[in-house]
């Protein structure tokens, strides 16, 4: 008798719970705060500053996603995580979302049971070896030394790639990619390798940049971006619709300057549906009308916020290149507001 | 007649002056050719050492000596070198707060992790020195008095205030200790009673009423305790069980209520760091594991087969695996386990584990101090018609935990030891630190042997401490027997 | 039939399951079974709810799949088209590898140092007694982490030797002592029927020949002893039944040395001894002995010395009263905690991570677990793992404890 209140009970309390974690932006709306997931520190990507305060282009579509639900691009709680717990922190409820370049891949969006909300970063795998090695092409790194950072497609693109073209080489694989690079700084290793803007942004902290240089090849394409649990579909279009508004509002010339008279009404509709001035976009989302506006306020459109956290003129100094707008060459293409 | 006399052979009347031993055989010369040159293999040991004891020192001293402590990066650090052999110790000076108290915690809040370890030595006190609380109270004061003074020079009013208030009053509870240690002593013991709801508050901020309520659930729980033990330990246990839950689920509501009232600016979890975060992961974990631990080796001891089993098999597991791979339940695997939607931070999932981990090796060292004692006391206290839990708290469990204390005390360094494991889990102790955001750094890039140095140092004096302790205990302890 | 001493039969009440003694314990332990019970089940359905929620279960099939990373250091053959299962049991032999030679280690330098803490030389006692001191109060983490620092920071690296005017050199042109590790020379068979490995099985088995062929000669030599009173002089024999037939297949085999040579971005040839293997065997071993030496000179210690004056006094010479007397009874004081060290050694040995080894935690705790996200799966296969090797060797000092327990009458 008990012991099936008791059990009875138990499967209530976990039926309520297991109904509450699927509307993922109720959960966020009553907790005040949305729970996003970031690295323990990628210069440029997500990086607490001195103050504690995280900044990044990850971190920038965290308080994206927190302006447009909240109304606040404070109300993130940072969570760092490693490669090794991002997917458990995820799968788990730790976090709402996970903005830690991850590469979108088959089985991560398949077997892990992930939803990729889009692609904010089209990178890919470089090698850096110091210069006076006098090595030109990834292709001559024949029986070198290799640091890799565990726990991300990395490693794998990197068997790939020395077994395809027949050379061998000898990995040292290091849990953090800060102390990866103590090793390779140290001569431990001959060649450093992870994505191509992680390289250029910590060759940029290097004691003496112009000892070290980044070899043409990139292997592999990793296209990084946010994603989200499998199942909440609500909640997985909320961040894949404020990271487009991002980049369609760069397409359509709208950036946190001239933001203000634009929501007014402008003669452009899609500005207008963007903008919440036109057509009822935010209630279809389940938010207000003004929630594209709110995101795009928090840090700039995504020009602004590739400019103002590894763009030429930071200390990272990235290119567009293929970042750049469908319409300057580039992949960064958001499909239609309307 | 002195013809006579001087036939008689000669006697001697009065004993020889002692003559002083040959020079070999005495004062330093003795000494050194007994203890170091006695035969030709100690004679190569000895200079084997010396030779040794020179190079160490040839390198160290100069390196530790020659340091430089005042600059802001390794380049500049080198630039003030220029190739002397010194050490660039700058990087303790520049980052001292990072690796003490992390890189997250608040600095106008360090106060309170200041504040809450001279409070933590206060509230050992009473513990750790039952019979010598004058002249540890002497010393703690004397000590904290030299810190006191130490950050007065460096500029540091408020740590100074800190100290030298609870010096004064570590000093006046030690001169009431003279003429009357009993009392002096439950003053001192209601402190360390209050000293963790205290060091929570402290720690994490947010409303004092989380304390008290806290509090107030284990002072309910113990009234309930006490009043319903008449009627049996079992029941008095349950019901003090039940009025402590009721206490903190009401409580609960109150301090939401006053969430603002005497609040400290909450600092989360997660935000810990440095050296500060190993000391509050063994002190917390090791208190945990205690009654934890002495429940499992009860369990163990038992003739009740399945509580027995269930002991063993938790135990043998527990001791079968590396901590490491617990860390990894910890870090990736406990939240499957927990309902849908709720998760706490890592930092207590960490605590719950390492406290498992403990608890079995904790279990482990008290069930050796219940097979040491002689099978006579347990039959003297069913003698004399104690029921289980009387004998258990009033005859076995005093005289084994006496007699287990060294063991506890060696888990516990161990295990203050093993807190540098969570830095494998990217949390960042004094060890992650180190490894990341300090050695990684732009400026620090390239430093090894200071911080390693420090990082050895400050592990050295707290564990060299503690086992020193025990030590002295034992001894303490010992002659209770004799 | 009743007799007088019985007392008078009570009819069962339900207030005796919690008051009466013969009863209570069926109480508590049923109580104490119900909460497991409810316990694993309250966990076990919220993980099936979590799971549901995920869209994920509990599949092992992902140890069939290629691992698709490559190893660095590996025992057994392994490519990156290996499957995930293949790399954990490369991570196995790496953890056990660690775990051997460690204990060797380990177990030399803490017998050496715990002899020498009783040694009657002030300041070698003194210098034992620092060493032991430090390295037990200090975390051992650190202590892998520092040794693994000196290799990154004090010896040079392979672009030191490179050059007209090379920063280092070769130590007598066959060692190379590198921050990646360190290279030697390694022994190699010319001979075309001692190639893969066969050479190496031929020694092996000449040694365990010339072993028990040392065993008979000694065993004939105590027969002797005890039959006349005289013991031959048999220690030339023993040489030459060592090392005669070793040299012999060595020449016949050809013996030669690989010795290492820069060539390209590495050093190549001979044996190389990698600097993550090195650091975490010599950091494990150096922290263990502290230990061992403990137990090392209280098991000494724990004999009387009334043990040594009666071998003395039955005419016994120092050798033989520490080989026949002292030993034996030290050693049944000593081998426990070793064994229990050995063990400590085994599970620190996870800690390889820290330093990039790919023993277990690194292949399958870790690139595996990150590569699939199979987390619980992975922990699961760890964990039993080092349950399976601590329960091997508890098991096995059990046996040893039973068979030296002293025969008490």
């Amino acid at each position: 008798m008990k012991k099936t209140v008791i059990l009875g009970a138990l499967t209530v309390a976990g039926l309520a719970a297991g109904a509450a974690a699927a509307a993922t932006l109720d959960d966020v709306k009553a907790r005040g705060k949305l729970n996003c997931g970031v690295t323990t520190g990628v210069p440029g990507f997500a990086e607490p500053d001195a103050n504690g305060v995280w900044q990044g282009f990850d971190v920038a579509v965290c308080r994206a996603v927190a302006a447009a639900v909240l109304g606040d691009s404070t109300a993130v709680e940072f969570v760092p995580t490693t490669g090794k717990t991002r997917f458990t922190a995820l799968a788990s409820g730790e976090i709402d979302m996970l903005a830690r370049n991850t590469t979108w891949t088959f089985s991560r969006d398949v077997d892990l049971k992930f939803e990729f909300t889009g692609v904010n970063y089209y990178d890919g795998q470089g090698f850096m070896v110091p210069a006076a090695l006098g090595v030109s092409s990834a292709k001559e790194l024949d029986g070198a030394t290799v640091c890799i950072q565990t726990g991300t497609t990395t490693e794998l693109n990197l068997a790939d790639f020395f077994r395809s073209n027949g050379i061998s080489y000898e990995p040292v694989p290091i849990e953090t990619g800060s102390e990866a690079v103590q090793l390779f700084l140290a001569g431990s290793c001959d060649v450093y390798t992870t994505d191509a803007s992680a390289l250029a942004a910590q060759r940029a902290n290097f004691p003496s940049p112009g000892d070290y240089v980044v070899l043409p090849e990139i292997v592999s394409k990793e296209p990084l971006g946010p994603l989200v649990r499998h199942g909440d579909n609500e909640w997985g279009d909320i961040v894949r619709w404020t990271l487009n508004a991002l980049i369609t509002a760069e397409e359509l010339g709208v950036t946190s300057d001239n933001i203000g008279e634009l929501s007014a009404g402008s003669s452009n509709p899609e500005v207008n549906r963007l903008l919440g001035s036109e057509g009822t976009l935010g209630e279809m989302l389940g938010l207000d009308a003004e929630w594209a506006k709110r995101a795009i306020m928090a840090g700039g459109n995504y020009g602004e916020v590739f400019a103002t956290n590894i763009g030429v003129d930071t200390n990272i100094g990235l290119a567009r290149g293929l970042n750049a707008q469908w319409t300057d060459g580039g992949l960064i293409y958001s499909p239609p507001f309307r | 007649m002195a013809m006579d006399q001087s036939n008689v052979a000669f006697v001697r009347t009065e004993m020889l002056p002692e003559q002083a031993p040959p020079a070999s055989e005495q004062g330093i010369i003795k000494w050194v050719r007994v203890n170091l040159f006695d035969g030709w293999l100690n004679s190569i040991l000895t200079l084997l050492a010396l030779y040794f004891i020179y190079k160490i020192l040839a390198g160290f001293l100069p390196w530790a000596t020659g340091g430089v402590w005042n600059t802001s990066s390794l380049a500049e650090c080198r630039e003030v070198l220029q190739d002397t052999a010194g050490g660039c110790f700058s990087v303790l000076t520049e980052r001292w707060n990072q690796l003490l108290f992390g890189f997250k915690y608040p600095v106008d809040q360090y106060w309170r992790l200041i504040l809450a370890v001279p409070l933590l030595a206060v509230a050992l006190m009473p513990i750790m020195f039952v019979n010598h609380m004058v002249q540890a109270g002497r010393v703690v004061a004397g000590a904290m008095v030299i810190i006191a003074v130490l950050s007065l020079i460096g500029g540091a009013m408020g740590l100074a205030a800190i100290f030298i208030i609870t010096a004064v009053a570590v000093g006046y509870l030690s001169m009431r200790a003279q003429s009357d240690a009993a009392g002096a002593r439950s003053m001192m013991l209601i402190f360390t009673m209050l000293y963790p709801f205290l060091a929570f508050w402290l720690i994490w901020g947010g409303t004092i009423f989380n304390s008290i309520v806290a509090l107030a659930g284990f002072g309910v729980g113990y009234i309930a305790f006490s009043r319903m033990q008449e009627r049996g330990f079992t029941i008095g246990a349950l019901s003090a069980v039940v009025a402590a839950i009721v206490t903190w689920f009401i409580g609960g509501f109150i301090s939401d209520a006053l969430a603002g009232v005497l609040a400290l600016e909450p600092v989360p979890s997660r935000d810990l760091g440095g050296y500060v975060l190993n000391f509050i992961l063994g002190v917390v974990c090791v208190s945990l594991s205690l009654p934890i631990g002495i429940a499992l080796a009860l369990g163990r001891q038992s003739d009740m087969p399945i509580i027995k089993f269930i002991c063993v098999i938790f135990i043998e597991f527990v001791r079968g695996v590396p901590l490491i791979t617990l860390l990894f339940v910890a870090n990736v695997v406990l939240a499957y386990f927990l309902p849908p939607g709720t998760n706490f931070d890592l930092i207590l999932r960490v605590i719950i584990m390492i406290t498992l981990f403990s608890s079995a090796y904790i279990a482990e060292v008290i069930r050796g101090g219940l097979a040491a004692l002689p099978r006579g006391q347990y039959e003297a206290g069913d003698s004399l018609g104690l029921d289980y839990a009387q004998s258990m708290r009033l005859v076995i469990l005093p005289q084994a935990l006496k007699i287990s204390i060294p063991g506890i005390v060696n888990v516990a360094v161990g295990l203050f030891k093993d807190t540098t494991l969570v830095s494998v889990i990217s949390m960042f102790d004094l060890v992650g630190m180190i490894r990341g955001p300090i050695g990684s750094s732009t400026e620090w890039n390239g430093v090894y042997w200071e911080l390693w140095i420090f990082a050895v140092f400050v592990f050295f004096v707290v564990c060299y401490g503690i086992s020193q302790y025990s030590q002295w205990l034992e001894r303490q302890l010992a002659t209770g027997h004799r | 039939m009743a007799t007088l001493s019985d007392p008078p039969r009570e009819s069962f009440q339900l207030s005796m399951l919690l008051n009466d003694t013969r009863y209570r314990s069926y109480t508590f332990q049923f109580i104490a079974l119900f909460i497991l019970i409810a316990a694993m089940a309250y966990l076990g359905w919220n993980l099936v709810q979590n799971l549901a929620a995920a869209g994920l279960n509990i599949s092992y099939q992902f140890l069939g799949e290629p691992a698709g990373y490559d190893i660095n250091q590996r025992l057994i053959e392994y490519t990156s088209q290996s499957t995930h299962w293949r790399a954990s049991v490369v991570g196995v032999l790496n953890t056990l590898l660690v775990a051997i030679v460690g204990c060797f280690f380990a177990t030399v330098i803490g017998v050496i140092v715990g002899v020498l803490r009783l040694s009657n030389n002030w300041i070698v006692r003194q210098l034992m007694s620092v060493y032991v001191e430090i390295f037990r109060n200090v975390p051992v983490l650190i202590w892998i982490l520092i040794v693994m620092a000196v290799f990154v920071s004090v010896l040079p690296q392979p672009r030191d030797f490179r050059g007209d005017d090379p920063a280092a050199s070769m130590f007598l042109d066959l060692f190379a002592f590198t921050g990646r590790g360190f290279y030697l020379p390694g022994p190699q068979f010319s001979a075309g029927f001692a190639a893969n490995g066969v050479g190496w099985l031929i020694i092996i088995g000449l040694l365990i020949a010339s072993f028990f062929s040392a065993r008979a000669l000694s065993n004939w030599a105590t027969k002797t002893q005890e039959a006349t009173g005289d013991r031959p002089v048999t220690w030339y024999y023993t040489l030459a039944i060592w090392f005669v037939p070793l040299i012999l297949a060595c020449i016949v085999m050809g013996l030669n040395w690989d010795i290492p040579a820069l060539k390209g971005f590495n050093f190549q040839g001979g044996i190389f001894a990698r600097n993550s293997l090195i650091a975490l065997t010599l950091a494990l071993a150096i922290y263990t002995a502290a230990f061992i030496a403990e137990n090392v000179r209280a098991g000494i210690l724990a004999i009387s010395k009334g043990q040594t004056e009666a071998a003395a006094s039955l005419g016994l010479r120092p050798g033989r009263t520490m080989s026949l007397v002292i030993l034996p009874q030290a050693l049944r004081v000593i081998i426990p905690p070793l064994i229990s060290q050995y063990l400590n050694l085994t599970k620190n040995s996870s800690l390889a991570i820290a330093v990039g080894y790919m023993d277990l935690t690194g292949t399958l705790g870790g690139i595996t677990l990150n590569q699939t996200g199979r987390a619980i799966e992975s922990v699961l296969l760890l964990m039993l793992f080092y349950l399976t090797i601590s329960l091997s060797i508890s098991f096995i000092m059990n046996i040893y404890n039973n068979s030296v327990k002293l025969k008490e009458r």
